[in-house]
């Protein structure tokens, strides 16, 4: 664990792997996106509208994986004081932020024909919507508070409590059975889509998975080099006071 | 060691009396907003008994996030603060009590004078008890939830409104839970499953809370 805890070890590591992540994700989009937009059929009830859901699917999914990143590595921050940690959780936040919209904004197109509305209080919107909120709040404490090492571990405080919230949303499905559809993916007797919509669907999710790595790894790299700006001003302020 | 979890739950509400207004504040601004949705949405009497358990609850959320913001303050500014975190005495033990104290003074107030807002609002006759039910069930993870808020933020320059952007999600299971359980009276529905989980929200925040809010104190004093 603290071997990776170097933030010098972690840029030359992570110089070595964004080139292939990159790589892996233009690759895994262009194939993704040519089930999905051109292989997959179109749905026999929904016709073509239904293709929103190779972009809302995955963005739900990043928004929830984002949220639980930032919950692990906050207690691996707070736990064992792990700088790296800290950092890893700090730029996961807007990528969670970001994909959490993207899921809301598509989720609201894909209602306008499916529901007549754009918006509807229905369960999963309603814990988007809230996970949302949620990350806002977590982003602000990082801005709020300027001693990084205390902002750490308040955030982490605000991850570990909100991650609460985001078992919610899980559950939110059952406990209120309302219009949204119940998941199609995951059920006891398999899935019941289409097997190119499948594939496509899954090329789709493994695409935003590779995206979110490499932006995450170039937006710690990106932290870090702030700090050591940071550190070097500090040092030529000090050297000439 | 509960001598001293009461000593401190009196202490601040002697404290919170003498500074005087902070109650007062509380409970005139809860009346104040209620009063504000007729004049919103008309003054029929079938729309106000609609939406009267919602308006009275969020109304009182708010109220009771009004003080929360002063629960660590004085401490913090006079030193108390670092006294707490330096004694022996746990510091769980001791924002516990200051949890229970900030409900004692801000949030039982509120439900002594929901009644006569039910009135403002034309709540249906069956609907007095379940209000006050609920709002004895659910008001205390207001506290709870906001404590830890409070915690978080009383360190910094700009905590008010980041306090608020952070506990009013984690509110929304409360709001959830004691309207529909207020209003499954009124509609004679099955009601059980909602206080039960109204209630075991109230007390999984009361278990979490203290040791956050001592964590969320320590890392803000560091």
């Amino acid at each position: 664990m603290h071997k990776f805890a170097n933030p010098a070890r972690f840029m030359r590591l992570s110089n070595i792997l964004l080139p292939w992540t990159t790589g892996l994700t233009i690759v895994l989009f262009g194939f993704g996106l040519y089930y999905s937009l051109i292989l997959a059929p179109q749905d026999y009830q929904m016709g073509n509208t239904y293709r929103i859901m190779f972009i809302h699917v995955p963005a739900s999914y990043m928004a929830l994986f984002g949220y639980g990143v930032i919950a692990v590595a906050s207690a691996v921050g707070f736990i064992w004081n792990h700088p790296l940690a800290n950092q890893a959780a700090r730029a996961t936040a807007p990528l969670g932020a970001t994909f959490t919209a993207l899921a809301l904004i598509t989720g609201s197109l894909w209602g306008k024909p499916m529901w007549g509305t754009y918006w509807i209080w229905d369960a999963r919107l309603t814990s988007m919507l809230i996970l949302f909120f949620i990350y806002l709040g977590y982003i602000a404490v990082w801005q709020t508070i300027e001693d990084q090492a205390k902002a750490a571990k308040i955030a982490a405080i605000v991850a570990m409590i909100g991650i609460i919230n985001v078992v919610i949303i899980k559950f939110s499905v059952d406990w209120w059975n309302t219009l949204h559809q119940p998941a199609t993916l995951i059920r006891a007797g398999g899935p019941t889509i289409h097997g190119d919509m499948l594939a496509a669907l899954l090329l789709m999710i493994a695409a935003f998975n590779m995206f979110f790595v490499t932006l995450l790894m170039w937006r710690i790299q990106s932290l870090i080099l702030k700090r050591r700006i940071r550190t070097l001003r500090l040092q030529l302020g000090g050297g000439r006071g | 060691m509960l001598k001293l979890g009461f000593l401190i739950i009196v202490r601040d509400l002697r404290l919170s009396m003498r500074h005087g207004s902070s109650t007062t504040m509380v409970v005139s601004f809860f009346i104040i907003v209620v009063t504000m949705f007729p004049f919103a949405v008309g003054p029929e009497q079938e729309i106000l008994r609609k939406i009267s358990l919602g308006v009275i609850w969020v109304a009182a959320l708010l109220s009771s996030m009004l003080s929360l913001d002063s629960m660590f303050q004085s401490d913090y500014e006079d030193g108390s603060l670092d006294q707490f975190v330096l004694s022996p005495a746990p510091l769980e033990l001791v924002v516990l009590a200051k949890f229970i104290a900030h409900w004692l003074s801000s949030s039982l107030p509120l439900i002594l004078v929901a009644p006569l807002l039910g009135i403002l609002m034309n709540l249906p006759e069956r609907g007095y008890v379940p209000l006050i039910v609920t709002m004895v069930l659910g008001t205390p993870a207001l506290s709870f939830i906001g404590g830890i808020g409070a915690s978080l933020t009383v360190t910094l320059r700009r905590g008010g409104v980041l306090l608020s952007l952070l506990i009013l999600p984690l509110y929304i299971p409360v709001l959830i839970f004691a309207v529909l359980a207020a209003n499954a009276v009124i509609d004679g529905d099955p009601v059980m499953d909602h206080v039960l989980l109204l209630s075991g929200f109230t007390l999984f925040s009361a278990a979490i809370a203290p040791w956050a809010a001592a964590a969320a104190i320590r890392a803000g004093l560091e």
